[in-house]
């Protein structure tokens, strides 16, 4: 069943006529082609499909697009702002907080769920909160250090 | 098996040409001197071209394109490599781009495995910058009318040392072109002591794409008109399709199938929905009873083993016997273990009718080019696989079954197909870390030193089983290796692991030497100082030591101290770790982990201690709690939800120490890191309680059983 499904991605406006039971994360990697958000388990497990609706960490896995029609969706791709990085992603660059990349742009987003919620986390608030991302590589140290450093730069502001 | 790796001269010059340019430098006959050269040898090198041009080009515009078939996983060797290059040709590391993993561009490699990138490609590279740099020199004396002796080269120019005014740029020399000429000798390498831009740490250049979402992974490339296929699979390794209707998913609109005999594909323009109309073919099969699941497979493998090979031996084990006071024998067992990258294996073929494209998440770009010629009726030159970034492959992404499959679609259909397999298709697929059985027979005199080491390992491999403490009478024996085992052993592929063969060898090490000293009533480190000789090996121990602050106390101390130590790749490695261990539940936790190495000359500080780090906070996770559980050839586990891997909350703290040995080239760093986790962890747990586990991994249960055996 086709559905008029509108949204905001990254700030524009989108329209699609599209089955409204369809994953989220398959609407924005194939119909939109935004690849930032990866598979990673299917099943909500992983993190790494992780988006914002309505700056909230959710897994684009584990909703359809039905589900988040009205919403303002921002992607990995939507976060820097004219060309500048957000403090995160510069902070995840300065501390390597990463290594092959694939968990990345869910790790980034999920912290600025993180912070958006609690701005200036202990390094336990962290740790519990970034638990269901998964990395393989091990880069969780510098993960952590990346967002101690965003949070103590953005001072509870979110840019 | 068609072989890419032979190249002719004509085939080489076209592979350049590809490249853009191509007029040959100023040189009207053919320089013979190339051909004189002695072709490379050996498995990893005989196909490497000895040609320098194959390496690298200098644009017109000063900037250096660097050609390598290793590929970029994680490990970060698109940065390091560039080091290797800019350091012998005097350039700066930002004037050199990096082209990886692309076989109609890049150099033929055997593939990124083995810790080999820095140690065995490097040298090449370097080679190659230092003849090019021979060739310009020679150049610039022409152009600039001055004795080479009197030339001198700093960031891609060449000047007349007596008057520096008089200067060339590479690019000026070359416009761009490949360099027709070559030298009679090649000068040597820069003396490890010279070195500018290695030993330095320089940020990573995949950054910015990765924290942007502008990396490409292999699933992430879109062609027109691209489809997704999905393609059935057996619910269990052995398992024989007996029939399936695909009348139900045919119904969908827009979804193709492909059938061809077991092989049944289902493709649309929407990965979902591909994936829907796969649910809905009707397959049945027939499935084996083979009675052999995770618990049984120890009796499995141990009911016939393969031939034995004697990794090293000396002295005479009856003998070392005869002169031990106590002798300990024990068994220790460690199961199979995946790989479970966070990128699944995807592939994105295209067939224009002559050429087929493969972007491919593999770690083999030539091998993967070379099986998909043979395999689907095409010469080497009408394939071509480019190498995205990889999202993981910690030595899993070798095989690379997906590429196959979405080039025999691809072909078959004359359209872009992309194959991107689910996690559980990742997991069923995987080439597990073999499971693997160590007996040790080993023996101490009544002074404490060990007379006899009797040891024998069972499909792990050889890696890491040559004896390097000094104990007069030792043999180590090596049944089968993790290579070629797998039909016949195993009831589903195994295959390099993360530094194959040494977790297991040094865990059962490790355990072994600290009963060893609990016997002789030693200090875990004391003990294995007292059977060193080995510089390299005392060096990082006694770093490990420092940064931990260790204090030597017999084992079982109660503090929860374990120690680990080993060569891996050329590099040595000492761990040390602290461990609370819950008697009640059996659960541990680690609570800090120092790791020292000595990997010869550093490339890049910053990159080699991140490695560090991934190897220690993944080696948690076959130590404490990776075990793939099976039956019947049909895999239990099959996603993250009881695959357990080390999470943000398993976090010890991370020490690491990189010695410095300015003496010695550039050796491992991928790997090394990892080895001793089982083992100091198991050390540690022993420590801590008295309770030694001989099974990894050391989940509750088995720590739980150990405690009651105290």
């Amino acid at each position: 069943m086709l559905e008029t499904i509108r949204f905001k991605l990254n700030g524009r406006p989108v329209r699609l006529e599209v089955n409204g039971e369809r994953t989220l994360l398959w609407v924005l990697r194939t119909d939109l082609g935004v690849t930032g958000p990866k598979y990673g388990c299917g099943e909500g497990l992983c993190g790494a499909c992780t988006v914002l609706a309505d700056n909230e960490a959710v897994l684009s896995c584990q909703i359809t697009i039905k589900d988040i029609a009205g919403s303002e969706i921002t992607t990995i791709e939507g976060l820097a702002q004219n060309g500048k990085l957000h403090p995160l992603q510069q902070a995840f660059v300065e501390h390597a907080g990463f290594q092959c990349g694939y968990c990345t742009p869910g790790m980034i987003l999920k912290a600025y769920s993180l912070l958006a919620d609690n701005p200036t986390p202990s390094r336990q608030d962290i740790i519990d909160g970034m638990d269901e991302n998964l990395c393989r590589c091990g880069a969780h140290t510098r993960i952590v250090a990346a967002i101690e450093t965003a949070s103590r730069r953005m001072k509870g502001g979110m840019k | 098996m068609k072989s890419s790796s032979k190249m002719s001269r004509r085939e080489f010059l076209k592979r350049l040409g590809v490249l853009g340019g191509g007029v040959i430098i100023g040189f009207n006959t053919f320089d013979s001197r190339l051909w004189a050269r002695k072709p490379r040898a050996g498995f990893l090198g005989a196909g490497i071209p000895t040609d320098f041009n194959a390496f690298l080009r200098i644009g017109a515009n000063n900037r250096i394109a660097l050609y390598t078939g290793k590929i970029e996983m994680g490990q970060g060797v698109m940065t390091s490599i560039p080091q290797l290059l800019a350091e012998e040709l005097y350039v700066n590391i930002e004037a050199v781009d990096i082209i990886m993993g692309d076989t109609d561009l890049c150099p033929w490699d055997a593939g990124t495995f083995g810790s080999l990138s820095i140690r065995h490609f490097g040298v090449f590279l370097r080679e190659a910058a230092v003849e090019a740099r021979g060739v310009l020199l020679e150049l610039a004396a022409d152009r600039l009318n001055a004795p080479i002796g009197r030339l001198a080269t700093e960031n891609g120019f060449i000047f007349d040392s007596s008057s520096p005014t008089l200067r060339v740029s590479y690019g000026e020399l070359t416009q761009g072109n490949i360099i027709e000429k070559y030298l009679d000798d090649l000068p040597p390498l820069k003396p490890l002591s010279a070195f500018e831009i290695m030993g330095k740490s320089v940020p990573r250049r995949d950054a910015l794409e990765k924290v942007t979402g502008t990396a490409k992974f292999s699933g992430d490339i879109r062609l027109k008109g691209m489809l997704y296929a999905k393609i059935l699979r057996q619910p269990a390794h052995g398992a024989k399709l007996i029939k399936a209707d695909t009348a139900a998913a045919k119904k969908i609109d827009g979804l193709q199938i492909v059938e061809q005999g077991d092989f049944i594909a289902v493709l649309h323009k929407h990965p979902d929905v591909a994936q829907q109309g796969l649910a809905r073919i009707n397959a049945q099969f027939d499935r084996p009873k083979t009675g052999i699941n995770d618990r049984t497979i120890f009796d499995h493998l141990l009911k016939s083993t393969p031939t034995p090979e004697i990794a090293s031996q000396g002295g005479n084990l009856k003998t070392g016997e005869k002169k031990a006071a106590t002798v300990i024998e024990k068994t220790y067992y460690n199961s199979y273990v995946s790989h479970a990258p966070m990128e699944p294996h995807a592939a994105v073929a295209d067939f224009d009718g002559k050429k087929l494209t493969v972007w491919a998440s593999t770690q083999t770009p030539f091998r993967v080019k070379d099986m998909i010629a043979g395999q689907l009726d095409l010469s080497a030159d009408q394939v071509r696989v480019i190498t995205p970034y990889l999202g993981g492959a910690f030595g899993g992404k070798s095989a690379s079954q997906q590429a196959l499959e979405a080039a025999r679609l691809a072909k078959r259909l004359r359209k872009p197909v992309q194959v991107a397999w689910s996690r559980a298709e990742e997991f069923f697929f995987d080439t597990f870390r073999p499971a693997a059985i160590v007996k040790i027979k080993s023996g101490i005199d009544s002074a404490g030193k060990m007379t006899l080491w009797d040891y024998n390992v069972y499909y792990a491999g050889m890696r890491g089983s040559k004896q390097f403490y000094e104990i007069p009478h030792h043999k180590e024996v090596v049944h089968g290796r993790w290579r070629g085992l797998s039909g016949r052993y195993h009831p589903f592929a195994v295959g390099p692991w993360r530094a194959p063969a040494n977790n297991t060898n040094t865990y059962a090490r490790d355990m072994q030497l600290n009963l060893m000293a609990a016997k002789a009533g030693a200090d875990p480190l004391q003990f294995r100082l007292a059977h060193l000789k080995d510089r390299r090996m005392l060096n990082v121990l006694r770093a490990a030591a420092e940064k931990f602050g260790w204090q030597p106390i017999k084992t079982p101390s109660g503090r929860g101290y374990g120690i680990a130590c080993g060569i891996d790749a050329g590099t040595y490695v000492a761990f040390m770790a602290e461990v609370e261990v819950d008697k009640g539940s059996g659960s541990v936790d680690v609570k800090r982990v120092v790791c020292a190495q000595d990997m010869g000359v550093v490339v890049n500080p910053e990159g080699a201690a991140t490695q560090m780090e991934g190897c220690i906070t993944m080696g948690l996770g076959y130590a404490l709690a990776e075990e793939v559980r099976f039956s019947d050839g049909e895999l239990l586990d099959l996603n993250f939800d009881t695959y357990s891997i080390p999470t943000f909350s398993w976090l010890p703290k991370i020490e690491t120490v990189i010695l410095e040995n300015p003496n010695l080239a550039p050796q491992g760093g991928g790997e090394p890191a990892i080895i001793g986790m089982g083992g100091v962890v198991a050390t540690a747990i022993y420590d801590a309680v008295g309770a030694a586990v001989f099974q990894l991994p050391m989940t509750p249960e088995r720590v739980k059983a150990a405690l009651r055996q105290v």
